[in-house]
C-alpha cells in the first residue's frame, strides 16, 4: 500500500500495527472507541479495519492517491470508526478525554482507546491532557504510547530526553504498565485488565518492525520504498 | 453582559445536551451556573488547548459544550484545536471569549482581543455573534443553542443609554434613523455612538445601524439596509477590530461584487498600540479613532 502509493512513515506504522491489531481484533467491543492520536500510522489504521471488514479492497487501492477518502493522515466526517481527522500531534489524547468523558456524564458502558506515539509526548497539549483525564477520574480511558523510541530526526532520548515516560506519568499520578508491543498476548492481557482510574500502557516497540533494514532506523519514519527494497520487505515478511 | 450570560445559561443548565467548560474563568460571576449544572459544569483548568479539544470531544457525542475564557484564551492559545478538532469536523462547540476588542483595558496588550473573529472567521464552518447589548444575549444564546456549527460568542460590557429603547434583536438593526451617511457599527461600542448621535438632529446624524452575527453575506444584508446605502452614498464601519478580516472588509468586498460599492468609505477600526501607552478600553478606542467624537469630526472635514 505504501510502496504503490509512494508514501512513507512506515515505519511508525509497523511499529503499532501489532497494537491496533490486537486493540481491534481481542479487545474491543461494539461500545468501545478508538483515538489514533499518531495520525500518520494512518496506513496501519486503515489496514486494521479492512482486517475487520471495515474497509474494501478497492478503498485500499486509493490509499494517498487523488479522489480518495485514504488520505495520508485520517480524514474527518467519512467514516464510522475514524472519529476524528487527527495528524497534527498532540490533539488525540484530549479528543479521546473528551470521549471518555461523554460515556461518564452519559452514564454510558464501554472504553476510549487511545494511541499516541513517544515522540508525541513532547507536545505540551498531552499534558494539559493528561492532568484533566487524571483529575476527572476517567477510568474508563486507556492510552497506549507505541514507544519505538525514534522520531523524525532523531530518537526520543536525544531530541527530548523522553526515555523514561513511564516516571514521568506516574508523577502525575498515572497509573502505568510496561510491555512488549509485538506480544501479542502481553498486548491483549494489558488491555484487559480492569482499571480504577485511566492508565497508560507503554508498548515498547520497534519502528520498521518484521522488516530488517528497517527496523530501529530512523529513515524510515519519512522514507518510501523503492522496489527492490520493497521486494525484500515482502520476502522477509513472507518467510516470518 | 456576563452575568445576563450566566441566567440565561442557568436556564438551559437542565438540558440533557447541556455543558459548561471554563478554562479557570468566571469568578465572581459564573458561581449560579455551576451550582445550577453540578457536575456539567467543568473547571478544566487553565489548559484551553485540552478544553477545546474536550469539548469537540463532547460535541461528537450529542452534546452541546460551551467553552469559556477571557477572549484571546479561547481563540487565539488553542487556534489549531479549534480549527481541526472542532471546524474541520462541523461540531457545535460554542467558543466564548469574555472582555472582546479592548475590554479588558489596562490589564494589557495580551489580553486584548482585537483580531478573534477576523482569524475564527478563516476558519470552516465557524459563526461569530457580537451582542452590542445585555439584551441581545438571550435571543442569541437561543440561536446558538440551535446552531449545528462552531461559534464564537464575543462578550463585552453593555454600554446602551439609560433612557434609550432598543428595538428587538436580529442580526442587522437600524437603531437610529438619520439624513446623514450610514454608519455600521459592531458590538458595544454601539452605545457610545448611540448616545452622541442620539442627541443631533435628524437632518444632522448618521443613521446608526448594529451588525451582530458574521460573517457578513450578502444574503443577510437587509433591503433596508441597501436602500440606506444608496441614499447615503456614504458608508461608515466602526469595529474594536483591526481591518485585517474585519466587517469593513467583508462588507465592502459584497458592495464590491454586487457593484452596489458607495462613492464614500470609511473604516474605523483598531489600530493596535498607537502610542505604546495602555489604559482603559476607552482610552485605546480613542487612540484608534473608534469614538463617536472621531466619526463627527470625519464627517466635518
Amino acid at each position: 500500500m505504501h510502496f504503490e502509493s509512494g508514501v512513507g512513515h512506515i515505519g511508525g506504522n509497523l511499529s503499532c500495527l501489532d497494537l491496533l491489531m490486537v486493540l481491534h481484533h481481542r479487545t474491543m467491543n461494539e461500545n468501545d472507541q478508538f483515538i489514533l492520536s499518531k495520525g500518520h500510522a494512518a496506513g496501519a489504521l486503515y489496514i486494521t479495519l479492512w482486517s475487520l471488514g471495515k474497509l474494501t479492497d478497492e478503498d485500499l487501492k486509493l490509499f494517498h492517491k487523488e479522489n480518495t477518502k485514504l488520505s495520508g493522515h485520517p480524514a474527518p466526517n467519512w467514516h464510522k470508526e475514524i472519529i476524528f481527522a487527527t495528524g497534527s500531534l498532540g490533539h488525540g489524547f484530549s479528543l479521546a478525554s473528551g470521549l471518555a468523558l461523554a460515556k461518564k456524564l452519559k452514564n454510558e458502558p464501554g472504553c476510549v482507546f487511545c494511541l499516541t506515539s513517544d515522540g508525541e509526548w513532547q507536545e505540551g497539549s498531552n499534558w494539559e491532557a493528561l492532568i484533566f483525564c487524571l483529575h476527572q477520574k476517567l477510568n474508563n480511558l486507556t492510552l497506549i504510547v507505541d514507544a519505538n523510541g525514534l522520531q523524525g530526526f532523531g530518537s526520543t532520548k536525544e531530541v527530548a530526553g523522553l526515555d523514561n515516560l513511564t516516571k514521568r506519568f506516574e508523577s502525575f499520578g498515572m497509573s502505568v504498565e510496561e510491555i512488549d508491543g509485538h506480544d501479542l498476548n502481553a498486548i491483549e492481557k494489558a488491555l484487559t485488565q480492569n482499571q480504577k482510574g485511566p492508565r497508560a500502557i507503554i508498548a515498547h516497540t520497534i519502528k520498521g518492525k518484521g522488516v530488517s533494514f528497517m527496523e530501529n532506523k530512523m529513515e524510515w519514519h519519512y522514507l518510501p520504498l523503492k522496489e527492490d527494497l520493497y521486494r525484500q520487505a515482502i520476502q522477509e515478511l513472507d518467510k516470518s | 453582559m456576563r452575568t445576563i450570560f450566566c441566567e440565561t445559561l442557568v436556564k438551559h443548565s437542565i438540558d440533557s445536551d447541556f455543558v459548561f467548560l471554563t478554562g479557570d474563568l468566571g469568578y465572581m460571576a459564573l458561581e449560579p451556573l455551576q451550582k445550577a449544572a453540578g457536575p456539567r459544569f467543568i473547571n478544566a483548568g487553565v489548559s484551553e488547548q485540552n478544553m477545546v479539544s474536550v469539548a469537540a470531544g463532547l460535541a461528537s457525542q450529542g452534546f452541546s459544550p460551551w467553552a469559556y475564557s477571557i477572549a484571546p484564551f479561547i481563540y487565539a492559545r488553542p487556534l489549531e484545536q479549534v480549527r481541526n478538532d472542532v471546524c474541520i469536523h462541523d461540531l457545535p462547540v460554542k467558543l466564548v471569549g469574555n472582555g472582546g476588542g479592548y475590554g479588558y483595558g489596562v490589564m494589557g496588550a495580551t489580553h486584548h482581543a482585537i483580531e478573534d473573529y477576523g482569524i475564527l472567521l478563516a476558519l470552516l464552518n465557524m459563526r461569530v455573534f457580537v451582542p452590542a447589548f445585555s439584551a441581545d444575549i438571550p435571543p442569541i444564546v437561543e440561536k446558538l443553542l440551535k446552531l449545528e456549527h462552531p461559534s464564537y460568542l464575543r462578550l463585552g460590557r453593555d454600554e446602551k443609554p439609560k433612557k434609550f429603547e432598543l428595538p428587538s434583536y436580529s442580526p442587522w438593526r437600524n437603531i437610529l434613523r438619520g439624513e446623514g451617511p450610514t454608519v455600521l457599527v459592531v458590538g458595544p461600542l454601539a452605545g457610545e455612538i448611540l448616545n452622541n448621535f442620539n442627541e443631533l438632529s435628524p437632518h444632522d446624524r448618521p443613521s446608526l445601524w448594529i451588525l451582530s452575527e458574521l460573517p457578513v453575506t450578502a444574503q443577510a444584508i437587509p433591503i433596508e439596509f441597501k436602500t440606506d446605502l444608496k441614499r447615503s452614498n456614504h458608508l461608515i464601519v466602526a469595529e474594536e477590530h483591526v481591518a485585517h478580516g474585519g466587517v469593513g472588509e467583508m462588507l465592502s468586498r459584497i458592495l464590491l461584487l454586487a457593484g452596489e460599492a458607495p462613492r464614500k468609505f470609511s473604516h474605523h477600526c483598531a489600530q493596535g498600540y498607537v502610542s505604546g501607552y495602555y489604559g482603559s478600553q476607552s482610552f485605546h478606542r480613542k487612540e484608534s479613532g473608534l469614538t463617536a467624537e472621531a466619526i463627527l469630526k470625519e464627517l466635518k472635514k
